[in-house]
């Protein structure tokens, strides 16, 4: 790992220890129905578990302090949602503390982000972006439209998969305010309360019992004073929210390879057949050693980027890209793996493998999938 | 092909076309078999099934290389093979298919005594008795070898006792097939091949919840059983080259080539959009999907060039290389259609997702077991390593 600083290290055990303490595996079994799926009447997160994080501002890390936080920077986040991925646990952190905070930072004016970050950074509030709109991340062919109605914004249109959508009281939504599905340009950014008039919204029961949420906007009024950045021109803005996003997606990959990865090597070290520990079988040993390899690259690329985000580099997606995709592959073989490895017990819902082959698919889709992103680091860089 | 069939041969299809044109009900055309297979409850409930079975029993068609004392037709393998590819023309399936005729019966057919193949073959060709397979334990899976359940001689009975897991349909089963050890000092010369009556009393079978929800796979607990003497096939502690039999039965099944598998491109069309050039809207996907489809069409190739090579008396040794190939290839498949899906490949249960999204799903989850049962991708290198290859260990 990248050498930390003493408050990071700190911040890196701390977030270890709690998560180990009081959101291990059997946290997120609890929220699955019986053999798979969202439990009916779980709503994707344990309050209680979301104050203590608060509590310990893990909420407020990139939150200026001058609006309530610590601004620790994303390397920081990145460690506790790192920790947050080994053992799955399910919370809108990444989210709220990233997602929504680095739309206000980066989108927000000096009233908006008085008006909202305070109170995300001290976890009252919970945020989240909603873009998408199909079954594929593309943020410019969305539909939904806003159209201005004297001095408010009506918008139309429907939302979905919005990640922690059912949890989120706020919403950082992507609108078309000109132009056709596909354009770049005529989209626009709002922040839309969750309780306002016209919009519903319904779980949607997903493989990892996250239950995110498809909204449903029927003539949502907007004030003109809730539009982040400039009217038709979000596209950019976009982007860079979901850089960082898939990034913050990126790290949490990394911490469920790695505990898929280290649950698997223990099995590989005290299952005995052909009596021997199946370990020491040769073609075993390399196979395990090459998913080593690609968790060597895979934290490598998940640190650059975080690093390039505090830095506020030239090259952030290209390198949110990398991070993402090859977060995306490493995470992709080694759930199947450790499925594999573990043999017929792997393939029961008793048994923690199939909770990491299906959260594993859910976060490559995120944010732009391991496709996607293959295929912009592509575009930036020249193929 | 059809065109060089001996005459014999010609009449023959001819007849079975009429006779299943005149039996199979129409209203189980293009309904998956399996379906009944599987399970028992669906089966009973459908009179349709009920009466497809009863006139395929009636016609020793369920088993027509069977003699028909075991409840088979006597036919040749090239007859049997025509009713298939008539059945198959049709939109049929046949109802007999099961554990018991495909790897119980043909172990029966070799190892049994008269008296066993008598007291069970019929209820097979029938479908009237429903079969498990106890062969794995908790601790042995790929050692299949090194298997404990005790089988003790009392004089006038064996008493049975210990743990099988992975026992297909286990719940449902009539009887079951398996392995016990009657001797501890010796490994594989310690097993014997025994039937036990799943009524019998100190028998139970749990389910288990796999990933994709399914709950078809028992554990199943044996305390104290009965069994009668005669329910031993072979002798005692030459079970373990019967299982090696059955297995390669079990082999042969679950490489058996199917119909064409459904091509992911117009799926892909819909899902992902198409460029100005008529392509797949997603560079990396569809080279993904490309180079999958090449291997499934070079995959058919291989069986049908393995099948010609082994008609003309060549070597045969190739089922554990197209076991590991065809597992592959269609977990392979199974990750491209809910990747092509997006979203809508994620999810487990609800309106917002359609049928054939959430059986994708499920299907996908189901393929990670493909490389795992019947011989694990392991445990398929080492024979084809070790066999075909020659190589040393």
């Amino acid at each position: 790992m990248a050498v930390l600083n003493d408050e990071q290290q700190m911040l890196k055990d701390m977030a270890a220890e709690w998560v180990r303490d009081r959101m291990p595996i059997t946290a997120l079994r609890s929220l699955y129905d019986h053999g798979g799926g969202g439990r009916s009447d779980a709503i994707g997160y344990d309050p209680e578990c979301w104050a203590e994080m608060a509590a310990m501002g893990w909420t407020g890390i990139i939150v200026p302090e001058a609006h309530g936080g610590s601004d620790f920077g994303y390397q920081s986040l990145g460690l506790i949602l790192e920790e947050l991925g080994r053992t799955l646990a399910a919370s809108p952190l990444l989210s709220s503390a990233l997602g929504a905070v680095t739309a206000l930072r980066l989108g927000g004016d000096a009233v908006q982000q008085e008006r909202w970050l305070p109170g995300l950074a001290d976890g009252s509030a919970i945020g989240t972006i909603a873009f998408e709109e199909g079954a594929h991340f593309a943020p410019e062919r969305i539909a939904t439209s806003a159209t201005l109605s004297g001095d408010q914004w009506i918008v139309n249109g429907r939302k979905h998969p919005v990640q922690d959508g059912m949890a989120a009281n706020i919403f950082i939504a992507s609108a078309r305010t000109s132009g056709q599905p596909g354009d770049r340009d005529g989209l626009t950014l709002f922040v839309i309360d969750a309780d306002a008039a016209g919009l519903t919204r319904d779980p949607l029961d997903q493989i990892d019992a996250r239950r995110p949420a498809a909204l449903t906007l029927k003539d949502v009024t907007i004030a003109s004073d809730r539009v982040l950045g400039e009217v038709g021109k979000g596209a950019d803005l976009i982007d860079a929210i979901v850089d960082r996003a898939a990034v913050g997606m990126a790290a949490e990959m990394l911490g469920a390879s790695a505990q898929a990865f280290d649950t698997t090597m223990d099995y590989l070290k005290t299952r005995v057949q052909f009596g021997a520990i199946i370990g020491s079988f040769q073609a075993l040993q390399h196979r395990a050693a090459d998913l080593f390899g690609e968790l060597q690259l895979t934290q490598s690329a998940v640190e650059d980027a975080l690093i390039a985000i505090d830095d506020d580099a030239a090259d952030i997606s290209a390198l949110a890209s990398l991070a993402k995709a090859t977060a995306g592959e490493t995470l992709h073989r080694i759930s199947a793996q450790m499925v594999q490895l573990h043999g017929g017990i792997g393939m029961t819902h008793e048994h923690d493998a199939g909770l990491y082959l299906k959260r594993a698919r859910v976060a490559e889709q995120c944010y732009g999938s391991t496709a996607w992103h293959r295929d912009r680091w592509a575009r930036l860089n020249g193929y | 092909m059809v065109e060089s069939e001996a005459s014999e041969d010609r009449d023959f299809r001819l007849e079975a076309r009429a006779w299943l044109k005149a039996n199979f009900p129409a209203s189980l055309t293009n309904v998956p078999g399996l379906l009944f297979q599987g399970d028992r409850h669906a089966a009973e409930a459908n009179a349709d099934y009920q009466l497809w079975r009863a006139r395929m029993t009636d016609k020793g068609w369920g088993v027509p290389t069977w003699e028909p004392r075991y409840g088979g037709a006597g036919l040749s393998a090239t007859q049997a093979k025509i009713i298939g590819e008539e059945l198959t023309a049709i939109g049929g399936f046949n109802p007999i298919r099961s554990y018991g005729t495909m790897m119980l019966g043909p172990t029966l057919l070799e190892y049994g005594d008269e008296a066993q193949k008598l007291e069970h073959l019929p209820w097979i060709a029938s479908h009237e008795r429903r079969w498990c397979q106890g062969f794995s334990e908790p601790g042995a899976g790929s050692d299949l070898a090194s298997l404990q359940m005790r089988c003790t001689d009392m004089g006038d009975h064996w008493l049975v006792s210990g743990q099988k897991i992975w026992t297909s349909g286990a719940d449902q089963a009539d009887w079951c097939f398996a392995l016990v050890r009657t001797d501890t000092s010796r490994k594989q010369g310690g097993i014997s091949f025994l039937l036990i009556d799943m009524q019998s009393e100190g028998i139970e079978a749990r389910p288990i919840v796999l990933i994709s929800g399914s709950t078809h796979f028992c554990e199943v607990f044996f305390n104290d059983v009965k069994v009668p003497k005669g329910n031993l096939v072979g002798q005692v502690n030459h079970g373990w080259s019967i299982a090696k039999r059955l297995l390669q039965f079990e082999r042969n099944s679950l490489s058996e080539v199917k119909a064409d598998i459904t091509p992911l491109a117009p799926m892909a069309h819909d899902y992902l959009g198409t460029d100005a050039l008529g392509r797949i809207d997603s560079p990396d996907l569809r080279a993904r999907m490309v180079r999958n489809g090449m291997r499934h069409a070079a995959y058919m190739a291989t069986v049908r060039r393995f099948a010609q090579e082994a008609k003309n008396g060549g070597p045969s040794h190739g089922v554990s290389t197209l076991k590991n190939l065809w597992s592959g290839i269609i977990q392979e498949r199974g990750e491209l259609l809910i990747e092509l899906m997006g979203a809508n490949g994620l999810g487990w249960s609800g309106d917002a997702y359609a049928e054939a999204e959430r059986e994708a799903t499920r299907a996908w989850l189901h393929s990670k077991a493909f490389s795992i049962y019947g011989g694990s991708y392991e445990v398929q290198n080492n024979i084809t390593a070790k066999h075909t290859l020659g190589l040393p260990g």
